[in-house]
């Protein structure tokens, strides 16, 4: 890829970015920032790739270790997010479900 | 059509998941579809990667085209080892203990950033091949990544009370920091225009991780959201940065996101409190706290402490109850006991509300976590700017643990450290109960007027067993 191509992605990916989250509610801030989090885990790609090519004991632990990081941070966030989301997906009181915000 | 052009198209689907992915976290009902579906595009991409041909065969494949065993056994186990602890500690986190644990993954994501830069740098190294654009990003990825996981780590220290809350000051402190900050620029140019040493490029990884330490030092408590959705913002940049330098479109379009979405709330969590990002970070907030609260104010008034009885005959004769939870109420555990107690005004036709002030809590929304664990339904959780006009008609305000977010000095003394903050209007509400363990001021260590106002009682103890107690005493009204 050149160079302009890969800058001209990443500025793009930074206004998606702005986009979509300006519309998240206050309430879902902190699932988001957490699953956010996981995303960013992505560089695990990256951790991958340098542990699959090295070839001597500094590569293979520096590698390992990054690994090891990036797991943790995919993993743990994802699995915590899930974890308080799943609180938020709980039916709304049957009474409060048909009642628009602020509503009474 | 080569096999790597396949890969790219896969890193291509799992960055649109992680669009669509934030695009779902806009409402509670598709919320949770977004998490799993980011984390579906996470596994394609992953999976993918094992796949990526280096010449005539792939990564994982010797040249011979025998499996490389060792690489492979490495992976497996870090698989292993990264998998069960995150899972473990992840579904074991006290939803209360949520902020530390986001900041220790997140760092954890800067340290995983940094070591894949200097394992880059040292291959560069190695070749002898120093080409100008892989180069500037891994050294720029080492440095974000490094204060990122150093950052976070204090953070989490902090977070966790392994170390104090408050803001660590020192004489010179600023100069130190300039100097730190300064070395490391000339480090960077250095290591990118003239000598390309991997030593060099230790030393600046040493020094970026002292960067990390220092810049998170002097920032406290209630500051802390800010801080942990900064260094969020910052591993995303790192991780997009290492996308430079691999071409790999995932890390570039999921760090971009993650970068500018982490900035963003950050620079909301800075308006929700009327300050500058620049004087969150360099303003050491709250770390004058005993001299502050003397010469700020000085209160005259009394001191009202009610019983649970005498409280729980205030909330018998109302109609209306707006509760306005904070940090203490998440040290505490205190939230299904509130519920609890919302439960009993409810049945008794009291109108039930809560308000969210948008820093109450050590994370964006921490307090709306906490609660929905209660299982309060979200409809019932107000904003600031939905809520504040509505103190004015409520009978009783239940502050559980807030105190800088509905202190009034905020609205009109230009000496306190909170002047211009929004706050909540509780003290308009015919009577206000606070529910604190003593009269300590707040994170920020600022005397609170509200306290000694002749429409405000206190009830003192720590917020679960207050809150128990009053919903027992309720019972008996």
């Amino acid at each position: 890829m050149s160079l302009i191509a890969v800058i001209t992605i990443f500025i793009l990916a930074m206004f998606v970015g702005l986009e979509v989250i300006a519309k998240v509610p206050q309430t879902l801030h902190t699932p988001l920032m957490s699953a956010t989090n996981a995303i960013h885990g992505v560089v695990l790609v990256g951790g991958i790739y340098v542990l699959a090519v090295a070839t001597e004991p500094i590569g293979y632990g520096v590698g390992f270790l990054a690994t090891v990081f990036g797991v943790l941070n995919v993993v743990g966030g994802f699995v915590v997010t899930d974890r308080m989301l799943e609180m938020f997906k709980r039916k709304p009181k049957p009474a409060a479900a048909t009642a628009p915000k602020g509503g009474e | 059509m080569r096999i790597n052009d396949i890969i790219d198209i896969a890193y291509l689907i799992t960055a649109v998941t992680f669009m669509l992915a934030m695009k779902l976290m806009n409402g509670p009902k598709t919320a949770r579809q977004g998490n799993l579906l980011a984390a579906a595009g996470m596994t394609l991409a992953l999976v993918a990667t094992f796949f990526l041909q280096n010449g005539e065969h792939t990564i994982m494949q010797d040249h011979q085209g025998g499996l490389k065993v060792i690489n492979l056994g490495l992976i497996a186990l870090a698989f292993l080892v990264g998998g069960v602890i995150g899972t473990w500690s992840a579904r074991k986190v006290q939803m209360t203990a949520m902020p530390q644990m986001v900041a220790l993954f997140n760092g954890l994501g800067g340290g995983a950033v940094a070591l894949v830069a200097v394992l880059e740098f040292r291959e560069f190294a190695q070749t002898g091949i120093f080409e100008p654009v892989p180069l500037g990003t891994s050294v720029l990825s080492l440095v974000i990544g490094s204060i990122s996981f150093s950052g976070s780590m204090i953070a989490f220290a902090k977070l966790q009370e392994l170390m104090t809350g408050r803001p660590i000051t020192y004489p010179g402190q600023k100069f130190v920091n300039f100097v730190l900050f300064t070395s490391a620029i000339v480090l960077i140019v250095f290591l990118i225009g003239f000598t390309h040493s991997f030593p060099l490029f230790l030393g600046l990884f040493a020094l970026a991780l002292v960067l990390g330490v220092v810049f998170v030092l002097p920032i406290g408590g209630a500051d802390m959201p800010v801080v942990i959705s900064l260094l969020n913002s910052f591993t995303g940049c790192a991780a997009g940065l290492a996308g430079f330098v691999l071409g790999n479109t995932a890390l570039l379009i999921g760090g971009g996101l993650v970068g500018a979405s982490g900035l963003i709330l950050t620079l909301q969590m800075c308006k929700a409190m009327n300050r500058t990002l620049s004087n969150v970070i360099f303003g050491a907030f709250g770390s004058v706290d005993t001299t502050a609260a003397a010469g700020g104010t000085a209160h005259q008034g009394t001191v009202r402490s009610f019983s649970a009885e005498d409280a729980a005959i205030v909330f018998s004769s109302a109609n209306s109850v707006i509760i306005v939870p904070g940090y203490g109420m998440a040290v505490a555990q205190a939230q299904h006991v509130v519920k609890e107690l919302a439960n009993k005004l409810a049945a008794r036709d009291i109108d039930v509300k809560y308000a969210v002030h948008p820093v109450a809590g050590r994370m964006p929304g921490h307090m709306n976590v906490l609660l929905a664990e209660a299982d309060v339904p979200y409809e019932q959780l107000y904003d600031l700017d939905e809520i504040n006009s509505a103190f004015a008609e409520c009978d009783v305000a239940l502050v559980i643990g807030a105190n800088d977010v509905v202190n009034p000095a905020a609205r009109y003394d230009k000496a306190s450290p909170i002047y211009g903050m929004p706050i909540l209007d509780v003290d308009k509400a015919r009577t206000v109960i606070v529910c604190k363990r003593s009269m300590n001021p707040g994170f920020a260590g600022i005397e609170n007027e509200l306290f000694f106002l002749p429409n405000c009682v206190m009830l003192f103890g720590n917020a679960k067993q207050s809150i128990a107690k009053l919903s027992a005493a309720l019972e008996e009204v």
